[in-house]
């Protein structure tokens, strides 16, 4: 494929994507012209392909082929439908916020406790908050979620709150060949405590979408925030998720994320320190199977000296399944006594099966401890005999052993409810496999 | 009929023969030692009876109870009653024992159309086994053999042994790796295993452990063959003479 056509495939996105639904976007004067930069900057790019480095083995002109036009607005049937679908995501005892095909779903979202501020992007747009389209990352489909992104929740959180419940964030899609652009902002203020999870699912009627969300969060100095991914969107969706992170001075980051669903999904986190003192822990699994493709990309940029990230990935990949692990740390030239380590590890299935792993380290000061490791490989079958020898059939002795494997990922989720919401999910998807 | 009857076994590793028209019969509540000098077949010979995978029986039969084992998956095998205590067990990290211990009962249950077991049960039995083996409880909360010593690794294949009521025991080399005590401690509870119900396969490369846990019969291969079988006096005659008079026999 030559660029010279490439764009001009892309250009047509112009045409078909962006024109027909720019004066119905949220937002004018300076938000309308960041939207119009954005695009600007994503029809001159295209979508990333396998010659970016940072996009290399999820080459989405091969795997998206194009951007669809932005679903419509969710009429009552729709609506119904999410109602349906919430009822196998939603965590006990959480407030829900929901999105249905990008548009928040007042009746279907719950109050969230005193404390919490909870407004529409819609909203914070059309009273001409640009900055929410600003993102410290630049990534081409960060610029193309700004110029198309319907709408989004803009959550605050004051300073010294210990929140009880959890937010989850749930993007419930019931549109049929379409893009579902969202964006949010969560800020949790100095002090806080606060739990977030953030589920993708398809309702009945959802078939090949395309999400694009963009999730901003800043974690205030003293803070500590768990948060946990959740991603069941169906067989044959996109979903780019990119989610940018500014942590404050001596804040706690606890961060997983499942992939489970979707035909391709990514998830691209930016973390950055802001302040020292402080503690990243990130980790996931993806579990793939059929023809997924499922990529986790994190960008650790060690900005401020003290700082410690932790990254532990597990990724079990069957049949002609594809998984890749990109993670790049950055330890910048004053930020000494970074403390850095990533493990990914990917358990392969079948022979078909696929699994990238790309560790960068970028280190620019002197005394820092940072270290990475990475592994590939099939079943230990002396573990699988012994399992055997003591009577349990080859599927039962693999799911154990599938299941620990995935465990140890999930061990290192903090918050005692999250990790049991995450465990279970892990034990759906091996129940699935049979 | 008898429990275990091996038939004229042949046995390729990547095209070597490693087992000769093997012969062994079983019968219910005996206890038959397998000695041997180290490459004389003896733990292919387990491994095989256990359906490992990497062996290729390229002839004869090995039947228990008249069924033939060699039709069967490894978990249809301990089903049926056949336990390989292994002479290295493995450590599988993630997998707690006591879940591991309860899924492989009910597996084994399931198969045989019986009820599983409930907790209270489950968890009164492992705890009478467990106590009677010396292992401590909090063993049982760690992974499968996760840090465990040789002795304790021991004792956790005999704890499941007990835990299964298998009716054949293929012990491959329980004493390796054992100090005396250790040894002791697991030969004990291989002797509270006997039973008129049960037979036992010991197989060693000493005669020691055989002072512990006393056969019924002995049985000598050399270089994928039996070359001779007797009573536990052959036991003490190899003792005195060593291998390589069988050796040449082969």
């Amino acid at each position: 494929m030559n660029v010279a056509l490439a764009k001009t495939d892309t250009g047509r996105a112009v045409d078909r994507v962006f024109a027909p639904v720019r004066d119905r976007l949220p937002g004018a004067g300076k938000v309308a012209d960041a939207r119009r930069k954005a695009f600007e900057a994503f029809e001159q790019a295209g979508l990333p392909h396998r010659r970016l480095e940072e996009w290399k083995y999820t080459d989405l002109r091969a795997l998206m082929r194009e951007v669809l036009p932005l679903a419509g607005t969710p009429d009552a049937a729709a609506l119904a439908r999410a109602r349906a679908a919430l009822a196998v995501c939603a965590i006990e005892g959480a407030a829900k916020l929901v999105l249905v095909d990008g548009v928040f779903a007042a009746n279907l979202s719950d109050a969230t406790e005193s404390g919490v501020s909870v407004r529409t992007l819609r909203d914070a747009l059309e009273k001409g908050c640009a900055d929410l389209l600003n993102a410290s990352a630049t990534d081409v489909m960060i610029s193309l979620n700004a110029a198309l992104v319907t709408d989004g929740v803009v959550v605050d959180v004051a300073d010294g709150v210990a929140l009880t419940r959890p937010i989850q964030i749930i993007h419930a899609a019931t549109a049929a060949a379409a893009s579902i652009v969202t964006r949010s902002r969560f800020r949790l203020g100095n002090g806080s405590r606060a739990a977030l999870v953030e589920s993708f699912v398809a309702a009945d009627g959802a078939k090949a979408y395309q999400a694009n969300d963009a999730v901003l969060v800043s974690v205030g100095d003293n803070a500590e925030l768990s948060q946990l991914r959740l991603t069941a969107d169906s067989l044959d969706a996109v979903n780019i998720t990119s989610t940018i992170y500014a942590i404050g001075a001596r804040a706690k980051l606890n961060l997983f994320n499942l992939t489970g669903g979707g035909a391709v999904s990514r998830f691209q986190g930016f973390l950055t320190f802001a302040g020292e003192g402080s503690e990243l822990s990130v980790n996931g699994v993806n579990l793939l199977r059929g023809s997924q493709h499922g990529d986790t990309t994190l960008v650790v940029d060690h900005a401020v000296p003290h700082c410690t990230s932790r990254e532990l990935f597990r990724a079990v990949v069957d049949d002609r399944a594809h998984s890749v692990f990109q993670g790049r740390i950055i330890v910048r030239p004053d930020a000494q006594k970074t403390d850095g380590k990533m493990m990914t590890r990917a358990l392969l299935l079948s022979d078909e099966a696929e699994a990238d792993n790309k560790p960068e380290l970028e280190i620019f000061a002197d005394d820092v401890t940072c270290g990475h490791g990475a592994t590939a490989g099939a079943l230990d079958d002396s573990l699988l005999f012994y399992l055997r020898a003591r009577g349990l059939p080859e599927k039962e002795a693999q799911a154990l052993l599938i299941q620990a494997f995935v465990g140890e990922a999930i061990e290192a989720i903090t918050d005692e409810n999250l990790r049991a919401v995450a465990m279970a999910q892990a034990e759906r998807w091996l129940e699935a496999r049979g | 009929m008898s429990l275990l009857e091996v038939r004229n076994l042949q046995v390729c590793v990547e095209d070597r023969e490693i087992l000769h028209r093997l012969s062994l019969t079983v019968n219910k509540g005996e206890v038959h030692a397998v000695m041997g000098p180290n490459g004389s077949g003896k733990s292919t010979l387990s491994h095989v009876i256990a359906g490992k995978p990497g062996y290729e029986v390229t002839g004869g039969q090995i039947l228990l109870n008249g069924e033939d084992l060699l039709e069967m998956e490894p978990d249809e095998r301990a089903a049926k009653g056949v336990f390989l205590a292994f002479q290295y067990p493995v450590e599988i990290p993630g997998v707690a024992t006591m879940n591991f211990l309860r899924t492989a009962l009910n597996a084994q249950r399931k198969a045989r159309g019986q009820s599983e077991y409930s907790t209270p049960d489950f968890l009164k039995k492992v705890r009478e086994v467990s106590q009677s083996l010396n292992i401590p409880q909090d063993m049982l909360r760690r992974g499968v053999n996760v840090g465990f010593s040789g002795g304790e690794k021991k004792r956790n294949e005999i704890l499941q042994m007990a835990l299964f009521e298998p009716q054949l025991c293929i012990l491959d080399e329980m004493d390796s790796g054992l100090d005396i005590d250790a040894l002791r401690i697991a030969a004990d509870g291989v002797n509270a295993l006997r039973s008129p119900d049960r037979a036992m396969v010991v197989i060693t490369h000493y005669q020691r452990l055989l002072n512990y846990i006393v056969p019924d019969y002995v049985h000598v291969m050399s270089k994928g063959r039996v070359v001779k079988s007797g009573g536990k006096e052959l036991a003490l005659e190899l003792e005195e003479s060593g291998y390589a008079q069988f050796e040449d026999a082969a």
